[in-house]
């Protein structure tokens, strides 16, 4: 039975292919011979007017909706009032000091904390985290902020995700809270999860922009939105899986229902809540980057201008501001995740709080000899080191001594695969298209997997949009394809060396806290733009998920298999290949997921180097304030990641049962 | 035994499965047959149990028999299908949820397997817990908590989370915290199942100690039919959702209903289940090495009447019943009885 599945199997796939293969490079001489345009064009005739109708129902809210009491514009003035409010103070607290009365007659009342104020503060949480090492770490990242003259923008960078990140955070926490306690919310609220995870962010850019205005409270709506999703999925997942024993200790202790849920369940599923709060820390911080574009201001705006005036040093200065930032608050908030419970110090108070005690002296201190010592309330200039000339000449130097290195390799991958792969994808018909994603759906996950495929395949043609697609098709394809042949080696490495293991899955660590803007940056200065810019960014992005998964499958194969093997007389070579990745094989598709996954929203912020795939729609309808536009091109973004992830879940599902692992 | 009755739980179903309700509805009494053809799972089947003060009333079954289900429908932790539970004469299936806090709060503890120990909390607090939930102020509380955790061993640990202790200093955690409120029924569900066999038997034995102290109505739910042995007054042993007998660990033994029952019976050492009365003979003529009281365990006795030539008399209330002979002790210690 099994023999034959995988007999008639290959013949499918190679039939699929085949026909797809055809049909694609023959499209043009079947359209001539039957003069029918619609092979590969669709037909403008029966577009769907989805874009229209999402612009004018936004124009609409945004001028006449309006609910009995207020209006729709009163409400997001309202939200924006609330946002607002706190984030000026921050703003008032980190950078601009408070003052009274406007303009000119302007009186400070109270400076900003001081520089060395705000790090002796983040180091002792740091510190309440961990330990004096962490601190130190902390510390000196956020030195390297003032020292390399990056600090007013990582403070702009730093108020908005303090303001996003405890109001994602706790929103996300009690929409969990609900899903988890009313079935009917957590069925409402999975497809709208679902669906936001996989849109792309540029994507609602758009309509918050027409929304709430260009500035930093719609950036902040954005980022809010965008972080809140995974802390609604952990609060479900971490309530569930708090033993149910001890839900049922607090029943039989007599706790109501508010006590059950505040006493008994959340702080027992604290630990796991906290990594979804680091998470989103991490996201709010990818987020804040990247809505720089719409207004937020700091270090993501600092980027963009560098990029948009090619300046490389600043760029790159930026850039690693970012980075430091990134490694700070990742490393802090991973710290509260694993943090125990402590037995409290006895004494006074001053010796059971030394931290909370020398940060309140600290920042009193630097208040009063910030007022005589101005190096004391914000880092002298004068010592400031700028690095950005630096970079530029590295770069130059680079570019000078490797450029034809560079184009050479540039060249090579462009015309030996870009070009085909793209040459391929771009011509298969659009009605084949469908069909085909539709019928290996179907051979994967049964019919209603394959309906499901070829009808989303089906709204994306509908709107006009598969051209565009496809070439999101191809780059995310190639891209995977590549992150997947370099991943799986380094991951199969780190899994079989443990002292290799620790370092590879280090830097795989760290290079998926960094915002996907950051990846840009280097790319665009060694490769300039085009597709294989943005295949290389794309690539970097993409790659930890593909190593992390195979290092993880491999460890995870039961060690009595292995033994099995050894004593059968496997070599090393065997080991690997005949045990250990056959039984990998659905971790190794999980990974495969998730890399295109980030691929494709990567992908989507390539836009800003020049690709003309659907990343790009999105963000020419960014630039064009067209809600329309985005959100249609948004959804097909999300309509090939959702068919790419059921059939790989399926696939994996299949591959699991078959090895008996479920 | 004449104590009263504190828990009776008459004819209690739990199935599980699609439309359970209304399928008890039409077939008031299903054959397991019948379950499985409705796609049913019939986790306690007819269960009739009656618990009376002070007794330690035991549930012993394999994995999968419904023990722990049963014990979380007598708890109501688990809504049984259908059945009737009557708690210190009132229904408790029929009581409100703000009834049911109360009765918990006031009435009940429980013992988990797992511990279920609240991982944020220290020894002191996790005992506190259930007087922290009524609202009890932290003074008292923490004052009666101290009481239970002295009780059970730990002074000194007050301090200590969960995770800095052994799994047997976890469960006497357990056993503090269920005891806080100083329940009139406590349930142990396989308690010490989860501990290495040398703790699990210290901590029987401190069991006992507690129940010597305490004389509290205890419901315990275990898979070891040993441990059933030591401990319990009376055993009702249950397989595949039904109980299939309730009686003492002497008359399981003696008198087992089913061959299921037997066959757990079949490998316990008897001397260490009957009593003097069960295997005495008349009162003969003669004289008497010693005098034994009718409910004295064969083994506690054993080496006496073996040593000695002549039969132990056996007594009741002063009276002779009996007399037990070397050959009856013999018997009982080569399993020939």
């Amino acid at each position: 039975m099994t023999v034959r599945r995988i007999g008639s199997g290959g013949l499918f796939w190679l039939g699929l292919f085949a026909a797809t293969w055809a049909l694609s490079a023959y499209s043009f001489q079947i359209y001539k011979a039957l003069d029918a345009r619609w092979v590969i064009r669709f037909p403008k005739g029966w577009q769907l007017p989805l874009e229209r109708r999402i612009s004018d129902f936004l124009d609409w809210l945004v001028d006449s909706a309006s609910f009995y009491f207020f209006s729709f514009k009163d409400l997001t003035r309202a939200i924006a009032a609330v946002i607002e409010a706190p984030y000026q103070f921050l703003r008032n607290l980190l950078i601009e000091g408070f003052v009274s009365g406007q303009g000119d007659s302007a009186v400070q009342i109270a400076p900003s904390l001081s520089w060395i104020a705000v790090i002796v503060t983040i180091a002792a949480i740091a510190h309440y985290a961990r330990d004096i090492w962490l601190a130190t770490l902390v510390g000196l990242c956020f030195l390297y902020l003032a020292v390399f003259g990056q600090w007013d923008s990582a403070m702009i960078t730093l108020a908005s995700v303090l303001i996003a990140v405890p109001i994602g955070a706790a929103g996300g926490l009690m929409l969990g809270i609900a899903a988890f306690r009313v079935p009917l919310v957590e069925r409402i609220l999975r497809p709208v999860l679902d669906l936001m995870q996989t849109v792309p962010v540029f994507a609602y850019l758009v309509p918050i922009l027409i929304l709430f205005g260009f500035g930093p409270v719609a950036a902040l709506v954005a980022t809010v939105i965008y972080a809140m999703p995974p802390m609604v999925r952990i609060t479900i997942v971490s309530l569930r899986a708090v033993p149910p024993e001890i839900a049922e200790a607090g029943r039989m202790a007599g706790c109501t229902r508010r006590q059950m849920m505040w006493k008994v369940l959340v702080p027992a599923a604290t630990p796991s809540l906290m990594v979804g709060v680091n998470q989103v820390i991490m996201l709010t911080l990818n987020m804040v980057i990247i809505a720089s574009m719409i207004g937020a201001g700091g270090l993501g705006f600092d980027v963009l201008s560098s990029l948009r005036r090619l300046d490389i040093g600043g760029g790159i200065e930026a850039g690693l501001a970012i980075v430091v930032m990134a490694i700070a608050l990742d490393r802090a908030s991973q710290a509260f995740a694993d943090r125990t419970m402590r037995h409290a110090p006895g004494g006074n108070i001053l010796q059971r709080h030394p931290w909370t005690g020398t940060v309140v002296l600290v920042i009193a201190a630097t208040l009063i000899l910030g007022r005589f010592l101005p190096a004391v309330q914000s880092y002298p200039e004068a010592l400031t080191v700028t690095t950005g000339p630096v970079w530029s000449q590295a770069m130059e130097w680079i570019n000078v001594n490797f450029f034809d290195t560079f184009e050479a390799i540039k060249t090579f991958i462009l015309q030996w695969l870009l070009l085909p792969v793209k040459k391929f994808f771009a011509g298969i018909p659009w009605a084949w298209g469908i069909i085909a994603t539709g019928l290996a759906a179907w051979r994967v996950g049964g019919w209603r997997l394959g309906l499901l495929a070829a009808l989303l395949m089906g709204f994306i043609a509908a709107n006009g949009l598969w051209a565009k697609a496809m070439v999101t098709i191809y780059l995310c394809g190639v891209s995977v394809f590549l992150a997947t042949l370099i991943g799986i080696p380094l991951g199969i490495w780190a899994a079989e060396r443990p002292g290799a293991g620790r370092v590879i899955l280090g830097i795989m660590d760290t290079l998926q806290t960094l915002p996907s803007f950051v990846y840009l940056i280097p790319v665009v200065m060694l490769f300039r733009v085009g597709d294989f810019s943005a295949m290389v960014a794309v690539i970097l992005y993409a790659l930890a998920p593909a190593v992390r998964y195979a290092a993880h499958g491999l460890r995870a194969v039961p060690p009595e298999l292995i033994e099995a093997g050894l004593v059968s007389g496997c070599t090393r070579r065997q080991l690997l290949w005949r045990i250990k990745l056959p039984l990998a094989t659905p971790h190794l598709l999980l990974g495969l997921n998730q890399t295109i996954m980030l691929a494709l929203s990567m992908l989507v912020i390539t836009a800003l180097v020049g690709t003309r795939d659907l990343g790009q729609e999105v963000y020419i309808a960014l630039t064009k304030a067209n809600a329309g536009q985005g959100i249609v091109a948004g959804l097909a973004v999300a309509f090939i990641a959702i068919t790419a992830d059921r059939i790989l879940s399926a696939l994996a599902e299949g591959q699991r049962r078959r090895l008996g692992l479920t | 035994m004449t104590k009263p009755v504190i828990l009776d739980c008459r004819d209690v179903w739990k199935l599980y499965g699609a439309q359970a309700d209304s399928f008890l509805a039409t077939h008031p009494d299903p054959s397991p047959e019948q379950l499985k053809k409705a796609g049913l799972i019939g986790a306690v089947r007819a269960a009739n149990v009656r618990i009376h003060s002070g007794e330690i009333f035991v549930i012993m079954g394999l994995s999968g028999s419904g023990k722990s289900t049963l014990v979380r429908c007598l708890s109501r932790l688990v809504e049984p299908t259908a059945g009737e539970i009557r708690f210190e004469d009132r229904d408790l299936l029929r009581a409100s949820e703000a009834e049911l806090i109360r009765i918990r709060r006031k009435k009940m503890g429980m013992v988990f397997q797992q511990f279920a120990l609240l991982p944020h909390l220290t020894v002191l607090e996790n005992a506190a817990f259930p007087l922290d939930v009524q609202g009890v102020g932290r003074k008292t509380r923490e004052a009666r908590a101290r009481e239970v955790v002295e009780l059970v061993g730990l002074k000194g640990r007050e301090h200590y989370y969960p995770r800095e202790l052994s799994g047997g200093q976890q469960q006497r955690v357990g056993i503090a915290r269920s005891l806080a409120v100083e329940p009139d029924l406590w349930f142990l569900d396989e308690p010490f199942s989860a501990l290495d066999p040398l703790i699990r038997r210290e901590m029987q034995d401190e069991f006992m100690r507690l129940q010597n102290i305490l004389h509290k109505t205890i419901v315990f739910i275990t898979h070891d039919f040993d441990e059933a042995i030591r401990l319990a007054d009376r055993i009702a042993v249950m397989k595949d959702g039904a109980i299939e007998q309730v009686a003492t660990p002497e008359q399981l033994v003696l008198n087992p209903a089913t061959d299921y029952v037997a066959e757990f019976t079949r490998h316990v050492s008897r001397a260490k289940v009957l009593r003097a009365a069960s295997v005495m003979e008349p009162v003969g003529e003669g004289r008497f090495a010693g005098d034994v009281p009718h409910d004295a365990v064969i083994e506690d006795i054993a080496d006496r009447v073996e040593a000695a030539d002549r039969p132990h008399r056996v007594l009741r209330d002063g009276a002779a019943v009996g007399q037990i002979t070397r050959a009856a002790i013999i018997d009982v210690l080569v399993g020939r009885a």
